[in-house]
């Protein structure tokens, strides 16, 4: 566990890349971005908490039960919107011209409508969950077990 | 044949990036040499499928507030996404590994920790 | 002996990818693309998104996606098995 100035500065620097980390993930279908790209950003956030906080102090924050749950069900939305268009073909995008996101942007160049899109950016939201979930849990297993692990006989 | 090389630099660093990579694998011991070499080449090939789809003159090919011009192909931007996810994955496999390894014999060359005990 | 070796083995490696790359490959900037144009005229009309890289990710390559997430899947479970730390009690006899 590090100073109190850099445990300070790591608790209030969580919220500005959590939040340009969403903002990658939700903008996938405008701008360059999506759902691996938003994750990664998020990922070297808890990095970064991992880091100024000893791993210990992490393991009661991020239960494993957490993780485990958030990267199935990421993996299970991901393969229902696969097989939600199955009448037609599989992976088939059945949410253009519907009023949900299914608006048909002005061909050309254009400023961005959020409300475009089809089935797009459900999945980047899918795959974006399901890569926080599984590489930082990663990452707490490996300074987990190499700090301090208990073998007794 | 010989005015090709002043406009191919991308792909001769691919190949440098590539030819490095291999002698890394062939001839050296320790293990966490071995991985930075498996790093260099996922770096070498990613490197040359970007270069393969480029426009001279052209803009990334996203409709929102683009430039006039042509754009640059996508698919070999994709086929890269891809690659580059895949090869986090196995380099974490990778890592644990070692960090077994280490636990188990006590020493990082190839060589020493091959002996069975027991 | 073993360092000229290897000397040897490195140049002969970089001169066979140099003289393929130098042969068989288009001039930097001008590549082939019959699909891609048809991609890049299409995708606002057929998916709906401004961003022709996510749909090509997300729609007409969607498959690939489904095996990367695999992958991922696979990996995190593979490390997450191999990394568990024992706990043995103490035994009475």
């Amino acid at each position: 566990m590090l100073s109190k100035i850099v445990r300070t500065a790591a608790n209030q620097l969580i919220l500005f890349i959590l939040i340009f980390g969403l903002y990658v993930i939700a903008h996938g279908h405008l701008t360059p971005g999506g759902g691996f790209q938003g994750g990664a950003v998020i990922v070297s956030g808890v990095v970064m908490l991992l880091v100024a906080f000893s791993s210990k102090e992490l393991k009661k924050s991020l239960r494993e039960r957490t993780l485990s749950v958030m990267e199935s069900s990421g993996a299970l939305i991901f393969i229902g919107l696969a097989f939600a268009g199955i009448g037609i073909a599989f992976f088939y995008n059945f949410l253009v011209g519907t009023p949900i996101f299914g608006r048909i942007p002005v061909t050309g160049p254009n400023p961005g409508d959020i409300w475009t899109g089809g089935v797009i950016p459900l999945m980047n939201f899918a795959v974006g969950l399901k890569v926080v979930a599984g590489l930082s849990a990663v990452v707490l297993a490996m300074a987990l077990f190499s700090s301090g692990e208990e073998i007794e006989e | 044949m010989m005015e090709h090389v002043p406009l191919n630099f991308p792909f001769l660093a691919a190949a440098l990036l590539v030819g490095i990579s291999f002698y890394i694998l062939i001839f050296k011991r320790n293990l966490i040499k071995l991985i930075m070499g498996i790093g260099m080449l996922a770096s070498g090939v990613n490197l040359f499928l970007v270069a393969l789809g480029y426009r001279a003159g052209g803009n990334a090919p996203i409709y929102t507030d683009v430039p006039e011009g042509p754009m640059v192909l996508p698919v070999p931007q994709a086929l890269t996404l891809t690659s580059i996810v895949i090869n986090v994955a196995v380099l974490a496999l990778m890592l644990t590994m070692v960090i077994l390894i280490y636990r188990h014999t006590g020493n990082i060359d190839s060589k020493k920790s091959r002996i069975l005990k027991g | 002996m073993r360092q000229v070796i290897g000397l040897i083995v490195l140049l002969v490696v970089i001169a066979f990818l140099v003289s393929g790359m130098l042969q068989f490959i288009h001039p930097f900037g001008y590549p082939p693309s019959d699909i891609d144009d048809y991609i890049i005229e299409k995708a606002q009309e057929e998916t709906a998104s401004n961003n022709v890289v996510a749909s090509v990710v997300f729609d007409y390559r969607g498959f690939d996606t489904l095996g990367e997430a695999t992958i991922l899947f696979t990996a995190v479970t593979g490390v997450l098995l191999l990394l568990r730390t024992v706990k043995r009690k103490e035994k009475n006899s």
